[in-house]
């Protein structure tokens, strides 16, 4: 039987990832209820778990599918976009530099930014998790790169 | 992020995943750490003993859903930092014996029973757990006693009256039995 740490360790290690990652994904104003919700099904979960070899990428991927979910759930309801300047002035934690200037994309583009590039998905599930056409999903993503290296540039 | 953690081990509570909350405490002797179950005190860590490794065993031995969390032991640590302050001579704890079996909880159960400011010797607990002739075994229960202080195995001396072990070094041993008015009777 594999060994398990004591769930804190998990907390303690990767709760800031799994925060930024989220707040990527969804945005600041959601992160909170994902974030809640990705370590609430991991703490679920936890006793049985086979492999405890990447427990951060076991995270990482409960926390992509809240954020699917959360999309879903949203479907193609307009999100208002009041949050940019939140994001830009407020950000002490390190290392989150990147994920911030993701958050402030406009919804649809930062969506297809973090499930692209953070989970690794292919432009079909991207598709699938936005509600749209995978042309769509290129579109979003194509337009997020483009504004981010504007911004990062 | 403070503020979203707590909010998760109270959601955990809530949906009953919090298998082993834990905390740690200020005593004259150094730190403490305080683990419980829902259903009750299960391990106390003494100053010299390593964190991290007491966790690890807790989430072998009890469940892997570990979990640090002040609230469930604000009992707890009220009691021991009134014990400390010499106010209170008996715990009223919930305890949960899980993490000692047998011969060996049965002298756990006789230590948790001697009045507070008082001794015993390790053969008058083999007789209290019921074989008079397991000396070295109601030894070896005080050694391994998981939940040191409630269960107060330094009340527990070798005949003649030296002070015998203490898992948290001797000289916490002799501070306790000092702080109960035990010693130098």
């Amino acid at each position: 039987m594999t060994e398990l740490p004591p769930f804190q360790t998990l907390i303690d290690e990767h709760a800031g990832d799994v925060m930024a990652v989220l707040r990527g994904a969804v945005g600041r104003g959601d992160a909170e209820d994902c974030f809640q919700e990705t370590f609430l099904a991991a703490l679920r979960a936890y006793p049985k778990l086979k492999d405890a070899s990447n427990l951060r990428g076991w995270l990482i991927t409960i926390a992509h599918r809240k954020a699917i979910d959360h999309h879903r759930a949203n479907g193609r309801r307009a999100i208002p976009v009041a949050e940019v300047a939140e994001v830009a002035v407020t950000d002490p934690q390190p290392g989150e530099g990147i994920w911030a200037v993701v958050g402030a994309l406009p919804p649809k583009q930062r969506a297809a930014v973090t499930l692209r590039y953070a989970s690794d998905l292919p432009h079909a599930e991207i598709a699938a998790a936005l509600g749209c056409s995978p042309e769509a999903a290129r579109r979003s993503l194509h337009e997020g790169i483009k504004r981010l290296r504007k911004e990062l540039a | 992020m403070k503020d979203s953690l707590d909010r998760l081990t109270e959601r955990a509570a809530e949906e009953g995943l919090l298998d082993v909350a834990y905390t740690t405490t200020d005593s004259p002797f150094g730190t403490l750490l305080l683990a419980t179950t829902p259903r009750g005190l299960v391990r106390v860590g003494l100053p010299n003993q390593d964190r991290d490794e007491l966790l690890v065993d807790l989430a072998k031995r009890v469940s892997p859903r570990v979990l640090e969390a002040q609230a469930p032991l604000e009992e707890a640590r009220r009691e021991l930092d009134l014990y400390f302050e010499g106010k209170l001579t008996n715990f009223d704890l919930p305890l949960d014996w899980r993490l000692s079996k047998d011969f060996r909880r049965r002298v756990l159960r006789a230590i948790a029973r001697i009045p507070y400011g008082q001794t015993r010797n390790y053969t008058q607990m083999a007789v209290s757990a019921g074989n008079e002739r397991a000396v070295r075994a109601a030894g070896t229960a005080c050694g391994t006693n998981p939940i040191p202080l409630v269960v107060p195995c330094h009340r527990v001396l070798r005949s003649g009256g030296a002070l015998g072990g203490y898992g948290g070094g001797l000289p916490m041993k002799e501070g306790l039995l000092e702080l109960e008015g035990a010693l130098g009777g």
